[in-house]
């Protein structure tokens, strides 16, 4: 009975995803980690739920954001949770920084990857400890790095590119916003999956903070769009 | 690097409309009647609503056989927890045990389910844990293959703090249009209202149901037409 609500001795393996979450997009600045998602939760073509909530806080330090699978992003979450819980019980002032939860998530992800049962998320894990700022990624099959600015999914495709020429260090938190806004508004023109509501998370050496939910104003009103096909009907 | 299954494993619901509404005091749970074994309708009278605790219930999609299994070990394992407990569980605690099944068994089950339910904690609650075992607690929800028709009905007419009767009308007439459209929705509209007060089941057979586009007001007989009508009954 017991192994019916959670067991590992059957070969199992994931085949394919069924709630997912889109891109994850995130970059360093001037006082730490900007971290920005919307609130998606696709059922293949359909969006389904639209307040998910796919940056989540893990411990003093870090944040996470998750694509993917959101099952598994929950299941996670109850992992992390746990891993901080321990860590407090210790009570010996010393915390579990960025660094430590992504690799702890590596070798989660990468050892369900080994089995054939993959963790179908990739992940984001940004913070700020000791003054020390920290980026990272880790994808579904282990693949994982740290950078100045990172993203997942659609974002690899649409964001990285805007991010290469505009991120510079040190940005303040207005340009990094700014910044991720540009991104996330690309996503939203070319990303089925992407819906407008989203939040921003930002972390700093005094703490993890998450925006309310908000959208973004998109423009239409280039001339070529009204009459896109005046010089060759019949085509779009 | 990501990796994307795309629409070639868009994931499918079978057969039903089920919805799970909040309200000021409680939840209100809707459900068509039909089970289908491919084209044929094996049971036009079905009950997929399911009690799991005095204050808790379920709604059932999918695979008749998965969604009962999981009701059936969740109302056992719930049963036993009221003892240790010593009062009525919580509907989180419910939806809890759902996931755990329906994450843990993600590549043998196919059921979308929705637990809703009254504590005294929290009050009326609605949790949807669709395939795959997200569990996402909402002010609403809808499920089943009957549902894609009724998303634009939702984003319409939705508002927070209904009363009961307000709640209960929205249900019925959403189950209703669902039916209307949805090959493998049909029959007759159970609904199931809990409140601090307990659980009231209720029943609205065709008759009781408004009419939408192109449905015709159910005859006797011809005949009764015909003698109803004067010069001209029938049409040349």
């Amino acid at each position: 009975m017991i192994n019916l609500i959670g067991s590992e001795s059957d070969s199992q393996r994931t085949l394919y995803p069924y709630v997912t979450g889109t891109s994850v997009v995130g970059i360093k600045y001037k006082d730490g980690i900007l971290l920005a998602a919307d609130m998606g939760g696709s059922y293949g073509s359909t969006l389904r739920y639209k307040t998910v909530e796919r940056l989540k806080k893990v411990g003093k330090h870090s944040i996470i954001g998750a694509s993917g699978e959101i099952s598994d992003f929950q299941e996670i979450m109850r992992n992390l949770d746990e891993l901080i819980l321990y860590d407090n019980m210790w009570d010996d002032g010393n915390s579990l920084g960025p660094k430590e939860v992504h690799n702890y998530l590596t070798r989660m992800m990468y050892n369900r990857r080994n089995k054939f049962n993959p963790l179908w998320n990739s992940l984001v894990l940004g913070g700020v400890k000791n003054g020390q700022k920290y980026l990272g990624t880790v994808s579904m099959i282990g693949v994982h790095y740290e950078d100045n600015h990172v993203a997942t999914g659609f974002g690899n495709h649409l964001a990285r590119p805007l991010l290469r020429n505009e991120w510079h260090a040190d940005m303040t938190f207005e340009e990094g916003v700014k910044l991720l806004e540009k991104c996330m508004r690309v996503l939203l023109y070319r990303d089925r999956s992407a819906v407008n509501k989203l939040q921003i998370a930002k972390i700093t050496e005094e703490g993890v903070t998450i925006t309310q939910p908000y959208a973004l104003k998109t423009f239409w009103n280039f001339s070529a769009f009204l009459n896109p096909t005046a010089g060759a009907e019949g085509s779009w | 690097m990501d990796m994307s299954s795309g629409d070639l494993n868009a994931p499918h619901s079978m057969g039903t409309t089920i919805i799970g509404v909040t309200y000021n005091g409680g939840v209100v749970l809707g459900a068509d009647s039909r089970t289908s074994t491919g084209m044929y309708v094996a049971n036009r009278a079905s009950d997929k609503i399911t009690q799991l605790t005095d204050n808790v219930y379920i709604c059932r999609s999918g695979s008749a056989a998965d969604s009962q299994i999981v009701s059936d070990y969740v109302r056992y394992f719930l049963h036993q927890h009221t003892i240790q407990l010593g009062q009525p569980s919580t509907v989180k605690v419910a939806a809890n045990l759902v996931r755990l099944l329906s994450y843990n068994n993600k590549n043998s089950l196919q059921t979308g389910l929705i637990v809703g339910g009254w504590d005294k904690y929290e009050g009326g609650k609605i949790y949807g844990i669709p395939l795959g075992g997200t569990v996402l607690e909402l002010p609403f929800t809808i499920g089943g293959s009957g549902s894609s028709y009724l998303y634009g009905f939702f984003d319409q007419v939705w508002k927070e703090g209904m009363t009961q009767e307000e709640a209960e009308k929205l249900v019925v007439k959403a189950v209703s249009l669902a039916i209307a459209r949805d090959g493998a929705s049909g029959g007759v509209v159970r609904t199931v209202t809990i409140d601090k007060d307990g659980a009231t089941r209720k029943f609205y057979p065709s008759e009781t149901l408004p009419l939408w586009h192109e449905e015709l007001e159910p005859q006797e007989s011809l005949l009764d037409i015909l003698s109803a009508a004067s010069p001209e009954p029938m049409m040349s």
